[in-house]
Order: structure tokens, then C-alpha cells, then sequence
């Protein structure tokens, strides 16, 4: 339990669920080796990570930010544009993370204490107008970002694929740079979500969550509470732009559509609030359930709709038709909200959140 | 404790409002109200509705700025400093409409308290479950004001009494030099009143510190209250020991007479 910081998933299913979706991502190399389900893993593991982080501002600070991307651009940029310029090598990994990590914790603590004096609904706007800026800046300034293209890199001799430590006849699949870079990012995402888990149950999680119900409260007790709504952003910004650092290595390219572009911020939104706001573990399910639906929905459809072909059932095929899967997808995304108003972890908790369970 | 041992003696706690004036528009709430107290003597501030009682307090604990005039409090001006920081000089504040956090647990409610009052505020890597003595603490006054078994309900599940006497606990978890108490019985009903005044009563013992009460019940006011200051209108019309203040004829117009009925409850 102190892995898990005294908050336990209080749930057997959802217990299981989560058991499975780590089991599957861990195995996934070995039971699913093509390229496509280890992507599809792999993002998972980021998003979770990612969406986790997204969650500490939304759930437990009631905080609405738009430059949640941003960050995770800054990570994904700082990798890319070091490996690019200094060559394939540990030293540019280092020299990224030195240079992106600090950018993105001055960018949280400006916006922070600049904006979040104030109501909530400048604080959304402010993020909104930095990140709008940033991405403009990422996609003018080619020189450095590549403008739209992004830009391509090499990695580290260790990690590419040609590496192989395991020959292919051991475990029936080789392991090789590849494999190592999955479980690298399974295991630095694994490692980020116990960390947000760590900070959402400390005195100071349950301070964030104080000025979440009621921060003239939280102020009245003597809690200067711009000072911890920034501890809160500049962590969230710290671990999106880990996350982006991961997204990436794994890709060895990044973009203004892969890291930085407000599709992103929504997909975002979309898994913490499918997964169940204030929870961090809802972001392990919200990522999950998302990106399967995303990547393996037209397959599905595509599938059901030839089914119904041939089956002579009228309408149908037309509805499941694969092109539709951004409807299907709209629909559920609905259905979610309407039905598990709490997220998925909320619904399965079953409590009306009385957030210090003991 | 004296932080404002300045000249090497222990001098007692002060606490004073210097022509404070706070002005809505063209609306004046509170008008040029002086007025300095002392520890050990519990003031209770009457005056109608609209007296502009809240609206002073919200003055002293800093959820309102003056527009004009000082507050002193133990040798320092903190006219100034915001509500934290006021809260964190020892200004303790319980509200008028219940002002809790609404979905957590009543403990969380009041440990929060406690942990503000340690300055624990950016502690996070460990479970908060961990500081086995904030939950003691917050335990323990819960016991005080007789929620001890209702810790682990949300605070919006409470009965409209038991949420007055969380935002009690609140107070007193703070641990504060100044008990601010803003109508603690209102909308209670008989039987739970007692518990309240018995509360105000037992921190009155403690001579050193400062207790100010709006209330608008007078047999609360006269069993409790060492000392009256009436407000009309935003001004102070008057000031001194209850039987004096109650006879005095610029209450029974301005404040009994207004509501006739109070007088005899």
C-alpha cells in the first residue's frame, strides 16, 4: 500500500481492471509483437502518464488549463532538437531533458503566478492565448522546430532497433533497442503516475483538493493558495513534459501534430473525464479505453459492417461503415458522460466521494 | 507567545480598528468604527440587520479591504495583509453562512484546519495518513464540539447544526488569539445551542485571549458578553457593559426598538 500511498483503487474491479491493463502493457511485446500494438501500448503507457498529470490540475484543483500540450510539446521538442543537433548520442538525451525541463517549470511558474491569483476563468484563458502562441512559434521558427514537418531523429545506438541483446530463437521474438525503449517508457510512465499518486494523497494533495471545494475557505484557514495552485501547475508541466520526452523517443520525431496541436488538449480532456476526474487511476483507465476505441473501433466496425453485409440486415453496414468510427466514437464518448457522470473510477467506487476514506 | 515583547515585558494582545471605513458605491458600510479590544473580555457587537456587524469582521479577518482607516493587531498594522496572512497571525474566524469544504470528510474538514495551524503546507512526499498527529489533533476536537461520531460523513451531509459547530472546530483548530464568531447559533435548534455557548464559555476562561461575537439573540448576548458595542447604519452608537448598553435609550430605538420583540426573548 505505500507503493500505492495509502490510496488503494477501493474497488475490486476496478482493482482487476487495472491489474489487467498493466499485465497487458507488460506483456505486450511478447503477445502482441507487431508494430501497430506496440505503438498503440506505448501510447497508452504516455497518455497515462500524461492525462495523469492533466489530472492533478483539473480533478484535484478544479484548475481548467489549455496548455496542458504545450508542456508536453516542450518535452517532446527539447528531445527531438537535441538529438537532431548533437548527434545520436546520451549526452544530447541529457542536454534535452537539462534544457526542456526547466523551460517548461519557468513557463508553469509565470503563467501560475501571473494568472492564478485570480478566477479560474483567466487562468483558462491565459493558457489558451501562451499556448496558441507557442504553437504558432513551433511551427514558424523551421530552423529550429522544422516548422510543420517536425523534425526526424536518430537515437541512441542502445535503443534502435537493429540492437538485439536477445536473438529471435529465445522467446520467439528478438529483443532488441525497440523492446528496451518500450520498457523504458512503460516503466518511467509506471513511475510518474505512483509519483502524482504520492502527491494527491500528501498533506499538500489534500490542501489542493481544500481550495478544489472551497478556496475562500482555504484561504480563511491561512493557506496562500496562488502559491499552491502554482506547486501544483509547475509539477503538472514537469511530468507532461517527461511525458513528451517519452512520446518522443518512442516516435523518433516530433511535431506539431504528434506534441503540440489542440487535438491533443481534447483527446486530453476526453480520457480524464471518461476515466473519472480526481482519481490519477482514472487516467490509466481514460487513456486506455480511448486509444484502443481510437485505434481499433474502424477494424471493429469495419468488421460488423461486412458482417451485416452479409447477413442482408439493411442500414446497417451503411451506420458501421468504417468512415463513421469519428461518429461511434462521438456517441460513446457521450453515452460515458451521461452514464458514468463520475468517470469510469467514479462510477466504479460507487461513493459519493468522501475523499478521506479510511 | 508575546511577539510584541518589545520592551522585554510580557505586554497583553491587542486588537484595534482606527477609523475604519469600508465604502460600497455610494453605499457606506462601515463608518468610521474605532474600537480596541482587550483579552480576556468577550465583546458582542448587536445592531440590526444591515448594521454593517459582518461586513466589520470581514474587515478584521481580511476577506474586505478598507477603504479607510487601520486595524492594528498586537503591535502590527496589518490593514494590508491579506486573509491568510491574517489567519496565520493568529485571527480566527468562523462564518455566518456555513463555509466549509463540502465534500470532504467532516476530519478532513477540521484536519486541514490543523494542518494550516503546524504550516504544513507543502509537504508531499509522504500520505498524508502519515502525520498520525494532525488526525489526533483534528480528533480531538471534534470530541470538543461533540461531532466525534459523525468524522468520516461529508460535510454537506450534516444537519444545518452540526455544520455550525464544524465551522466551530474550524476555529479552534486554529488555535487563534482572536475568536471571531459570527451569529454560532443561528437557525440551531433549542437543544443545540448549549453545546455552542458551552464552547464560547469554556474559551472565555482562557483570559488571554480576544473573543468577539455578533449575535442577534440578547439572553446569548447577556449570558456570555463581558461588554457590548452596538453598530447602526455602519456607525458605532455605542459601547460599554451590557446592562448599560441594553438601557441606554440610543439602543432601545436603534436596535430594540427597531425589533421589539428581541427585547424580551
Amino acid at each position: 500500500m505505500m507503493i500505492l500511498s495509502g490510496d488503494p483503487p477501493r474497488s475490486r474491479v476496478l482493482s482487476a481492471l487495472l491489474v489487467i491493463i498493466m499485465l497487458a502493457l507488460l506483456a505486450t511485446p511478447f503477445i502482441f509483437p507487431g508494430a501497430k500494438a506496440m505503438n498503440v501500448a506505448a501510447k497508452i503507457c504516455i497518455f497515462a502518464a500524461l492525462v495523469a498529470s492533466y489530472d492533478l490540475l483539473l480533478g484535484y484543483t478544479g484548475s481548467v488549463s489549455f496548455a496542458h500540450t504545450m508542456f508536453y510539446g516542450i518535452g517532446s521538442y527539447a528531445i527531438a532538437i537535441a538529438l537532431y543537433a548533437l548527434g545520436p548520442n546520451w549526452a544530447a538525451v541529457a542536454a534535452g531533458v537539462a534544457a526542456g525541463l526547466p523551460l517548461a517549470l519557468l513557463l508553469a511558474l509565470a503563467i501560475g503566478l501571473f494568472s492564478l491569483r485570480v478566477e479560474a476563468i483567466f487562468f483558462a484563458m491565459i493558457t489558451l492565448a501562451v499556448a496558441s502562441a507557442f504553437l504558432v512559434l513551433a511551427s514558424q521558427l523551421s530552423w529550429l522546430t522544422g516548422g510543420e514537418d517536425g523534425r526526424s531523429f536518430q537515437l541512441p545506438e542502445l535503443l534502435r532497433p537493429g540492437t538485439v541483446f536477445v536473438p529471435k530463437d529465445w522467446f520467439g521474438i528478438a529483443i532488441n533497442g525497440r523492446i528496451l525503449t518500450y520498457y523504458i517508457v512503460f516503466a518511467a510512465s509506471a513511475l510518474m503516475i505512483l509519483a502524482l499518486l504520492r502527491v494527491v494523497n500528501s498533506p499538500f494533495g489534500r490542501v489542493l483538493q481544500a481550495i478544489r471545494e472551497n478556496r475562500f475557505r482555504a484561504e480563511a484557514l491561512g493557506y496562500r493558495t496562488v502559491f499552491h495552485l502554482t506547486y501544483a501547475n509547475c509539477i503538472a508541466a514537469v511530468i507532461a513534459a517527461l511525458a513528451g520526452m517519452l512520446n518522443a523517443l518512442w516516435l523518433r520525431y516530433a511535431g506539431p501534430d504528434t506534441s503540440l496541436s489542440f487535438s491533443i488538449m481534447l483527446d486530453i480532456l476526453l480520457m480524464v473525464v471518461i476515466g473519472g476526474m480526481g482519481t490519477i487511476y482514472g487516467a490509466i483507465i481514460g487513456a486506455a479505453i480511448f486509444l484502443l476505441a481510437e485505434n481499433y473501433l474502424q477494424a471493429l466496425m469495419g468488421a460488423a459492417s461486412a458482417a451485416a453485409a452479409e447477413a442482408g440486415v439493411p442500414l446497417l453496414p451503411g451506420l458501421l461503415h468504417p468512415d463513421r468510427w469519428l461518429l461511434w466514437l462521438g456517441l460513446l464518448f457521450i453515452a460515458s458522460v451521461y452514464f458514468f457522470p463520475t468517470g469510469v473510477v467514479g462510477r466504479l467506487r460507487n461513493k459519493p466521494r468522501p475523499a478521506s476514506g479510511r | 507567545m508575546a511577539t510584541n515583547s518589545y520592551w522585554g515585558c510580557h505586554m497583553a494582545l491587542t486588537l484595534e480598528t482606527r477609523d475604519l471605513t469600508i465604502r460600497f458605491g455610494g453605499h457606506v458600510a462601515v463608518n468610521g468604527v474605532s474600537c480596541s479590544f482587550r483579552p480576556g473580555e468577550l465583546t458582542a457587537i448587536v445592531g440590526p440587520n444591515g448594521a454593517g456587524k459582518t461586513t466589520y469582521f470581514n474587515l478584521i479577518s481580511g476577506q474586505l479591504r478598507a477603504t479607510s482607516g487601520s486595524i492594528l493587531f498586537d503591535g502590527t498594522d496589518i490593514t494590508g495583509h491579506s486573509a491568510p496572512l491574517r489567519t496565520r497571525a493568529g485571527l480566527g474566524r468562523a462564518f455566518q453562512l456555513t463555509n466549509l469544504f463540502p465534500n470532504l470528510s467532516v476530519e478532513e474538514n477540521v484536519r486541514l484546519a490543523v494542518q494550516a495551524e503546524r504550516g504544513v503546507h507543502y509537504d508531499l512526499l509522504r500520505p498524508w495518513m502519515a502525520r498520525r498527529d494532525l488526525i489526533a489533533r483534528a480528533d480531538a476536537i471534534l470530541d470538543q464540539v461533540a461531532l466525534g461520531n459523525r468524522r468520516q460523513v461529508a460535510a454537506t451531509a450534516l444537519s444545518h447544526g452540526d455544520q455550525r459547530k464544524l465551522e466551530v472546530a474550524l476555529m479552534m483548530a486554529l488555535e487563534p488569539k482572536v475568536f471571531m464568531f459570527d451569529e454560532p447559533t443561528a437557525g440551531m435548534s433549542i437543544d443545540e445551542v448549549p453545546v455552542v455557548l458551552d464552547l464560547i464559555a469554556k474559551l472565555k476562561q482562557d483570559t488571554s485571549k480576544i473573543i468577539l461575537l455578533v449575535e442577534h439573540k440578547m439572553d446569548v448576548v447577556r449570558s456570555l458578553a463581558d461588554r457590548i458595542i452596538v453598530l447602526h447604519n455602519g456607525r458605532l452608537v455605542a459601547d460599554g457593559k451590557p446592562a448599560e448598553v441594553i438601557a441606554s435609550p440610543i439602543v432601545q430605538e436603534a436596535y430594540l426598538g427597531i425589533t421589539p420583540g428581541r427585547s424580551a426573548a
